[in-house]
């Protein structure tokens, strides 16, 4: 049977989730193999070097670089305090002196005598790095982090903005195709990942932003509403660190396009259930997408084996999505993969699966199909 | 030892391509090529994987064994094997520099025309005068992480305090590399040579320090190659061996391994040299946009690091504009629904145009990705800045300063492109009218694409250093450039001046091979092509007299041009192109335009 390898976005109702909990660099674990976490609970620790601090001495006190050694009163390694008087002139016959006081609370780090300028360091910065979801620690990267695992429910999404949230999943709307509405959103949400289906406007997700919901998950957005939500034109697909209080979770792609049914009704499958969320997004080699984690209580983890991506792409039968125009958004069942280069429209040459959407057969580019991986 | 056969690899951040180089009746020829996935992240975490995949296939369409187990056969022997193997690589991003110098515009820009120049991306260029505060410059290079940094500033003899404070910054900072945690991150100083001991005194615990020739020994000269080396030489000893299979495919190659951009730049930079003529060679690709240009006998790369085709295709609209892109689009779109396709592109990079549509729009925007692409190369590809000039009373008038750009468009004799949009076009019509469209050639410029971009692969070939082999090495990567690489679209012919639309803006004439000749009037602002194939062609052009082809105004000119697979373009738009703004003009022009070299399908149609 004829196979072509596109990676496709994750709808899954059952999976070992794994997550690599790292810290940015090295520090203390505060969590044992096997212990069982909530997703607030802390599993690593460390300080990062506080902010450095550079004062030119020679220019302050008008003297040679040589000679700024001699008139520090502290030394390399000292620590200072703000407003401590850390250097001083000898003055004329002890008389107009001139001295430099620390502009922070830190340590000397550097006495410089070519370029007459100190190096001072603020105090640690002390990082911490938080479970994300319920799950248990499967296994500890000796101090740096932990993976956590949970058996959860995993569906990804295909952009984002805003990192890792969570609450409690509410859907807010009766079918996949309705767009999720101002009128919907009310104070009760707060805190909540709200699910809507097809499309969420600048209005609403502003609205949303206000009553301070959690995060949304949905199936359209427009693009060039994302430049007055974020403050800048969205140039390349990067996300994840933007300071929002909602974040964002798109399905399907940039417009108003209806929300894929696996990932609407496993959405609704698991309403009301407390979920965590990632709008991380980036797509680039080693490409991350953002994701809905929603972990599973023992009784409700299904009998069937876990689903494992196998890797081997789209084959007769696949369930595939369209991702380019001019069938944007459509999903179908891949009937045929014909080996040979076939012309499109635009004369380009290339391999193309037949896919029967809504009974009719449809030749596709096998690059425009993505794969809809599902358990 | 003679060449006969030759295996070159090229392993890019997705996939890994093998060419294969046969001596064949006296000539070098490219015979067969090949290409797999790149194997450099996990599951596979080897390069050597993908390399040998791609090699298999050239084995299979070949017929010939080159692999013994897991391994290449080198010398040839009979049949079998070849006689050399060589690689490039820009897997896993590439190599990735900051670079840091005084003065911005002196130091710094010299800083970064080395490392450019070497191959690398410069993350960052770092100054005393970049107007960003010490603590600022500290967050920075903490958070580029690059995989190495060349440090300049101050001429040999000259100040040492600055340059000595950027290395405070730096130590301050503790910069870690990229990839792996357990070495010493790769910094090469090329400064004042009077300050190496106090940098050395500063640095030289913390990282691994490297010292070499400064860059700017004197404000009037450049001294780029003993820092273009040292960046090939470090990138071996440090980068790539951090890399994931890179020690095993290092000592498989019979040459250093190059990054992809450096090979292909040192391979423009031998064309222009060899063949006395200036180039500009552009690769467009899904996330960056490289050009190289060898003007007056300098040669230059700039990376425009985010104008791309699929990844930073956002930020091609984001920096031209909505409009810029809209001008190109052929057809009356909703500008909602255009910026959605684009942005659905962007997080769907892989997928390919289906319909006639999405072709031009695809093509719209890789306009001004060349187009912007272009300038950036522009404004950096200049002569020193900082310079004193001697002006005698006859230059009194003359506007002209230190730092002016080195790209005349009037002297460029050929223009290459290269990447995904250029070089599978579904029309080599298209790739032409977007490599005019976009760099405006003036004059005479021929305009070639390298069909499958083995420019690279010919790069390190042609930089092969062993004495025994060398001379032969550059034969071949020279014959196989012209031969087998370029694929030869015809020549851009564009007359440059002012005169009213509609007027008379050149009469050519042309005297083919077989001495057929054909006589054509340009008017401003017309399209015109004749379809001739790669053959010299005797023309005669003669401008209006307020029209410009290479000798000056209303000077006629005899020479030889050649036609291609486009054949010859008569270019009578304005520089800038200048495109009507309203609707219906507009989209009348775009049409005129596109059927006067056949472009697109069912022009002719009415459709």
């Amino acid at each position: 049977m004829a196979h072509a390898y596109t990676p496709g976005l994750k709808v899954l109702h059952h999976a070992k989730v794994e997550k690599n909990r790292r810290l940015p660099i090295k520090g203390k674990i505060t969590k044992q193999v096997g212990d069982l976490l909530k997703p607030e609970d802390v599993v690593a620790k460390t300080d990062l070097p506080g902010n450095v601090q550079m004062l030119k001495v020679a220019n302050v006190l008008n003297i040679g670089p040589a000679d700024v050694p001699d008139v520090m009163l502290v030394g390399e390694g000292d620590k200072v305090e703000k407003g401590q008087m850390i250097a001083e002139t000898e003055g004329l016959f002890g008389f107009f002196k001139s001295n430099v006081k620390s502009p922070i609370d830190g340590t000397i780090e550097a006495i410089s005598d070519v370029t007459g300028q100190i190096v001072m360091r603020e105090a640690p910065i002390p990082v911490e790095v938080d479970a994300y979801m319920s799950g248990i620690v499967k296994e500890i990267i000796p101090d740096e982090g932990v993976i956590v695992e949970a058996d959860a429910a995993f569906i990804q999404g295909i952009f984002g903005i805003g990192g890792e949230s969570r609450g409690t999943m509410e859907i807010l709307v009766e079918n996949r195709e309705q767009e999720l509405t101002t009128d919907l959103l009310n104070e009760s949400h707060k805190g909540k990942i709200v699910v809507g289906g097809s499309f969420v406007n600048l209005e609403t997700y502003k609205k949303a932003l206000s009553l301070q919901i959690a995060g949304i998950v949905v199936g359209g957005f427009n693009y060039y509403d994302l430049e007055e939500i974020l403050g800048y034109t969205l140039g390349v697909a990067i996300t994840g660190s933007e300071d929002l209080v909602t974040s964002l979770i798109v399905t399907e792609g940039f417009g108003n396009i209806r929300m894929g049914s696996r990932t609407f009704d496993l959405l609704n499958k698991e309403n009301g259930k407390f979920v965590s969320i990632n709008g991380a997004t980036q797509i680039r080699a080693g490409v991350i997408r953002p994701e809905i984690v929603i972990p599973l209580q023992e009784i409700e983890i299904p009998e069937t084996a876990v689903y494992k991506s196998d890797n081997s792409g789209i084959s007769e039968g696949s369930l595939v999505r369209i991702i380019r125009a001019p069938y944007f958004g459509k999903m179908g069942e891949v009937v045929s993969l014909p080996p040979e280069l076939q012309q499109m429209e635009s004369e380009t040459m290339v391999r193309i699966a037949e896919v029967k959407v809504d009974g009719d057969v449809l030749n596709i580019p096998r690059a425009n199909l993505e794969m809809v991986e599902t358990d | 030892m003679k060449l006969n056969s030759i295996l070159a690899t090229d392993c890019g951040s997705t996939t890994t391509k093998a060419i294969l180089i046969q001596k064949i009746d006296g000539e070098y020829r490219l015979s067969y090529r090949g290409e797999a996935p790149t194997t450099v992240e996990a599951p596979f975490e080897d390069v050597t994987r993908g390399v040998l995949n791609a090699v298999m296939e050239v084995e299979e369409l070949a017929n010939r064994k080159i692999l013994n187990g897991d391994e290449i056969m080198t010398p040839q022997n009979g049949e079998e094997g070849v006689d050399i193997y060589i690689s490039t690589s820009s897997a896993g991003g590439g190599l990735q520099m900051m670079v840091a110098g005084v003065v911005k515009s002196m130091s710094g820009e010299s800083a970064e025309r080395a490392a450019l120049g070497a191959g690398s991306i410069v993350m960052d260029v770092m100054a005393s005068n970049d107007g960003r505060l010490p603590h600022e410059k500290i967050k920075r290079i903490r958070d580029l992480r690059p995989d190495m940094i060349l440090l300049s500033g101050g001429i040999d003899g000259g100040t040492v305090s600055h340059v000595v404070e950027l290395a405070e910054i730096l130590h301050a900072a503790n910069p870690k590399p990229r990839l792996g945690q357990n070495y010493k991150l790769p910094v090469i100083y090329a400064g004042n040579n009077k300050a190496q001991d106090q940098i050395r005194d500063t640095l030289g615990e913390m990282v691994d320090l490297d010292i070499t020739e400064n860059i700017r020994p004197v404000l009037e000269r450049e001294n780029l190659e003993p820092s273009r080396d040292k960046i090939h030489d470090l990138f071996m000893e440090h980068v790539m061996q951090q890399a994931p299979g890179y020690k095993k495919l290092m000592s498989w190659t019979d040459a250093p391994i190059m990054p992809t951009p450096g090979a292909v730049g040192s391979l423009i930079e031998m064309i222009a040299e060899k063949e006395k003529i200036t180039v500009v060679g552009v690769d467009i690709g899904g996330a960056t946009t490289d050009i190289f240009s060898v003007f007056q006998g300098k040669f230059n790369r700039t990376v425009s690091a985010n104008l791309g085709m699929s990844y930073s295709i956002c930020n091609v609209l984001a920096e031209s504009g909505l409009e810029n892109v809209l001008r190109w689009v052929p057809f009356d779109i909703d500008r909602k629904e255009l910026t959605n396709r684009i942005g659905n592109k962007m997080i769907r990079p892989t997928t390919v145009p289906q319909s006639l549509e999405e072709l031009f729009i695809e093509q719209a925007i890789a306009r001004e990705a060349l187009r912007l692409s272009f300038k950036q190369h522009k404004e950096f590809a200049t002569s020193l800045k900082g310079v004193q000039k001697e002006r005698t009373i006859s230059d009194a008038f003359d506007q002209s300063s230190s730092g002016e750009s080195l790209v005349n468009m009037m002297e460029l004799d050929l223009l290459v492109g290269s990447g995904g949009v250029l070089s599978h076009a579904p029309r080599r019509e298209q790739s032409a009218r977007m490599l005019i469209d976009s760099f405006m050639p003036e004059g005479i410029t021929q305009l070639a694409v390298d069909s499958i971009f083995m420019m690279p692969q010919l790069g390190v070939l042609a930089n092969i250093e062993k004495e025994e082999l060398a001379a032969d090495a550059r034969a071949a990567a020279l014959e196989v450039f012209h031969k087998d690489c370029l694929i030869h679209l015809g020549t851009c012919i564009a007359p440059i001046g002012n005169v009213k639309k509609g007027a008379l803006v050149l009469t050519a004439e042309f005297t083919f091979p077989d001495g057929k000749k054909v006589h054509h009037e340009l008017k401003k602002d017309e399209l015109f092509r004749f379809e001739v194939p790669y053959e010299p062609i005797s023309a005669v052009f003669k401008p209006d007299k307020k029209m410009d082809i290479g000798s000056g105004k209303g000077e006629p000119i005899e020479t030889t041009v050649y036609g291609g697979v486009v054949g010859l373009i008569l270019d009578g738009r304005s520089r800038p192109i200048t495109i009507p703004t309203a609707s219906e003009d507009r989209l009348a022009a775009l049409k005129s335009w596109s059927e006067a070299v056949n472009e697109y399908p069912n022009q002719n149609t009415n459709q």
